[in-house]
């Protein structure tokens, strides 16, 4: 079994439960989660980067998932949209937002977009400046998010039914 | 009455796509599913000679390696696009020559990789010109328009108008790119074959599947559960589908066909090149006096689709001289077909700049220039409207957007470095509808089962198909449930030709009444099983209607132009409709809004290029192949009228799913040349070409 080298014992923390696999280390992170573990909320719309249908949270920030090997992974925590939704009956408020204002149709990019609108939450809360922050606001500060930030920072996430305008406004219901 | 219908009801499957539960064609795992992946031609034109699959074979993990040596026959499909792996020949750039199937994406992707082809390579051509040799006129045009349509001397009458304008105008291919790529998972089992598919309707695959296999149809069961988007590239089934059925019954395994996002441009279809020419002749006070709209485009060497891009010029404007003419080249290009509004995006894009040019031309305002050449009747049929409001769209929409007292003057609102200018369109749809049964059965406990294999591909079908069904009834929405996306449920036709939610509503709503009368009818307790009744359209849908039925709409838009950089920004884009009955205002202005949002793409970002040296679209993925972001998304609004019209279905709907795309682009187009002075007459509007335009109006 010459390629038995080609894997690695690899150890995630997903949706707060550890899980020990044996991967191949081409494998992307995207793939271990739908094929592997059955975790097909982030979607593949590219494969390439482009389009941000499968954007996670690695550590809290968000990523497309499509672009990590997962053997490189190893001791990460990782949150898919399952993750968010959690064990009870109640949505993560994103999602609710999301059903609230209609902010998608055919719902593809949809988990990327709430994955990746969480990070940004967290971004600006933890004063990370975006290409529309102002210069001279204060370096470390939260940043406010307006409706220009909101789109600047969620420009990774493509929607061809073109629900953005519905995305922005729910992602603003949101901010604390 | 429970008065369900145009109230803004929730997306009943919305929680399970927020949730990522929501399953989609990749998304059915089985034991021992295998994954595959096809392998594009290299060249343009010409013969596969030998596919060696030695190295392929011995990756570890590939199961097999199709081709057409070895793949199983298939009859011969009645799309030719579909005839995978049965011979050597390649018809164009990206054709597949093979398959590789193996335990995992990773081998098959490497296997695909190792698969050697050699090809006995022709001469290919692949570029479109509106005097290229092989121009013809085909006998109709997509939707069984006929090519060409004149009236009076439309020649004659130009040369001798008061105003003219003879301008040219180009839009290039475009791309659907819906956010799933093409998907299929198949399995055979006993004979049987089951399928998972991103289609815009299933009947269609299963017609196809049991055609090329030689099976019964009820050997087959095809769904779409959730279905990522396809603004046409999925109405028909695609390679995905019949590759997977393919591989599935050659290893014995359910296999995953996920085309990868760079394949799609050459294998699913694509909105081809449009190269129009307009000649508007009109008295001085902008009555048209003859109409003249050309148009060439291009279509494969395998399959003749002809964009009917010069057919609303017969539905829009009254002119007593007119012609309209298709023409087609069949180049080495892959074979076009249906993306969103086709025909309508780009034809309207040509000719309501060209209206913009006649106004400009005789200092009339471009919304009063339209008002002045409404019709009595469908100028080209002389058939009269089921119900037209343009007028109204137009009127409503000037005054939400605030264009009363808009200074036409081009070039001259400055705010630093932007020149700001707004612009106007109109927008038209033909309304379609077809035969469609549905079931629907009142259980014992109160609720009721719809049944029916419409499609919801995120127009929210579930919803509003429950919706219509509630009030045929007279039920609380609560009370409805509804089975949709499968060839197990009473047949429907597709989502597309913004048709679905008509043809469906139809036999949804027959069917509800129906089993109203009859619940009326029953005296005591329900049996067990319920009670049931069934609709069937059939007759009633696809009767021939005296009236000329067609959606409209106006678009309006707001630009800043930078002089430095070249870029456009739409600061605002307003559309007001006239759709019939808005059956959930909810859906449908995420409906309007989105068809916007891809027109503002077509205008600004969204172009492909086919590379004459290697005959393949250089902007092959999403890195290249520019869809709007959130970025350039700032105000889009969507309004609509309360249209009644009596002669369309019994809920008075006209389709919305396309209109939305129809004017907007030369809505933007008007917008920038009333910002900068300058006529840019090929789409997309990029920095390049407006900066380019720019420096011509100082020299």
């Amino acid at each position: 079994m010459g390629n038995l080298q080609h894997h690695s014992r690899t150890t995630l923390r997903v949706n707060g439960k550890p899980h020990t696999l044996t991967v191949d280390h081409r494998r992307v992170l995207l793939d271990l989660l739908r094929e592997d573990l059955g975790l097909t909320g982030a979607k593949k719309g590219c494969d390439h980067g482009q389009c941000g249908a499968c954007t996670v949270l690695v550590d809290g920030r968000r990523v497309n998932s499509c672009l990590l090997f997962a053997v490189a992974l190893d001791g990460c925590e990782v949150t898919t949209v399952e993750g968010l939704f959690g064990d009870g009956e109640e949505p993560h408020p994103l999602q609710r937002a999301f059903l609230e204002r209609d902010a998608f149709q055919c719902g593809y990019c949809t988990p990327g977009q709430i994955c990746s609108a969480a990070g940004v939450l967290a971004e600006a809360a933890a004063g990370h400046p975006s290409h529309v922050t102002d210069p001279v606001a204060p370096s470390g500060e939260p940043v406010p998010l307006d409706r220009e930030e909101i789109r600047e920072r969620l420009s990774g996430n493509l929607c061809r039914c073109g629900a953005y305008p519905r995305i922005a406004e729910a992602v603003e219901d949101v901010i604390p | 009455m429970t008065g369900s219908v145009g109230a803004p009801a929730e997306r009943r499957e919305g929680r399970e796509k927020v949730s990522g539960t929501a399953r989609y064609a990749a998304e059915f795992h089985s034991p021992g599913r295998a994954q595959a992946w096809p392998v594009p031609s290299r060249v343009a034109r010409g013969r596969v000679t030998g596919v060696d699959t030695a190295a392929a074979l011995a990756v570890p993990g590939v199961i097999a390696v199709l081709t057409h040596e070895n793949a199983p026959r298939l009859a011969e499909p009645d799309d030719p696009t579909l005839a995978l792996l049965q011979n050597a020949r390649v018809p164009h750039r990206g054709w597949f020559v093979a398959l590789v199937v193996a335990e995992t994406l990773e081998a098959a992707r490497a296997g695909a990789a190792a698969v050697r082809v050699t090809y006995d390579a022709e001469e290919h051509d692949v570029t479109l010109t509106a005097s290229h040799p092989g121009v013809y006129v085909p006998e109709e045009a997509n939707g069984g328009h006929p090519a060409v349509r004149e009236q009076g001397d439309p020649d004659g009458a130009f040369g001798s108008s008061a105003a003219r304008v003879d301008v040219a105008y180009r839009v290039p291919p475009l791309h659907n790119h819906p956010m799933e790529p093409h998907t299929s998972t198949a399995r055979w089992e006993d004979g049987t074959l089951t399928v998972h598919t991103s289609s815009q309707g299933t009947g269609a695959v299963r017609a196809v599947l049991a055609g090329l296999f030689g099976l019964s149809r009820d050997r087959i069961v095809v769904t779409a559960e959730h279905v990522g988007g396809g603004f046409g590239s999925k109405g028909t089934p695609r390679p995905d589908v019949v590759l997977a059925a393919m591989a599935a019954r050659e290893t014995g395994r359910p296999v995953t066909v996920a085309l990868p996002r760079r394949f799609l441009p050459a294998v699913v279809g694509h909105r081809a090149p449009t190269l129009h020419r307009l000649r508007l002749g009109a008295e001085t006070d902008g009555r048209l006096v003859s109409l003249v709209h050309e148009v060439t485009t291009h279509t494969s060497r395998i399959k003749e689709f002809v964009e009917q891009a010069a057919v609303p010029a017969r539905v829009m404007y009254a002119a007593p001289h007119t012609r309209t003419v298709h023409r087609v080249a069949a180049l080495d290009v892959p074979s076009p077909s249906w993306m969103r509004a086709p025909g309508e995006a780009p034809g309207m894009y040509a000719l309501e700049s060209a209206m913009d040019e006649l106004a400009t031309e005789l200092g009339i305002d471009p919304v009063e220039l339209r008002v002045r050449n409404e019709p009595d009747v469908e100028p080209d049929s002389g058939r009269p409207f089921s119900s037209r409001h343009l007028v109204e769209c137009l009127r409503e929409g000037a005054r939400r957007f605030g264009w009363t007292g808009r200074d036409p003057r081009p070039g001259v609102r400055r705010d630093g470095p932007l020149l700001l200018g707004t612009g106007v369109a109109a927008a038209t749809y033909p309304v379609m509808v077809g035969p469609s049964t549905a079931t629907a059965r009142a259980l014992p406990g109160g609720s009721f089962l719809v049944r029916i294999n419409a499609t919801d591909i995120g127009t929210g079908a579930r919803t509003v198909l429950a919706q219509v069904g509630a009030d045929a009834l007279g039920v609380p929405l609560e009370r409805i449930r509804i089975e949709v996306g499968s060839t197990e449920l009473p047949s429907a036709p597709l989502a597309g030709g913004s048709s679905g939610t008509a043809s469906w509503g139809w036999a949804v709503h027959d069917a509800c009444a129906g089993l109203a009368r009859r619940l009326a009818g029953h005296v005591g307790t329900l049996p067990g099983q319920g009670l049931e009744f069934r609709a069937d359209t059939t007759g009633a849908a696809d009767a021939e209607s005296d009236f000329a039925r067609h959606a409209f709409g106006a678009h309006f838009a707001e630009v800043a132009v930078d002089t430095v950089t070249g870029e456009v920004r739409v600061g605002r884009l307003l559309g007001v409709y006239a759709a019939g009955r808005i059956l959930n205002a909810r859906t449908a202005r995420s409906q309007f809004v989105g068809g916007m949002t891809m027109g503002l793409g077509m205008a600004l970002t969204e172009g492909s290029t086919m590379d004459a040296a290697f005959g393949d679209f250089t902007e092959s993925d999403l890195a290249s192949y520019h869809v709007p972001v959130h970025a350039d998304v700032a105000g889009i609004e969507a309004h609509w009228l309360d249209e009644e019209d009596s002669r369309l279905n019994p809920m008075g709907s006209k389709g919305i799913g396309e209109i939305g795309i129809v004017g907007t682009a030369a809505a933007i187009g008007n917008a920038v040349h009333h910002a900068t002075g300058v006529r840019l007459r090929e789409l997309p509007l990029t920095p390049d070409r407006v900066l380019t335009g720019l420096l011509g109006r100082r020299t």
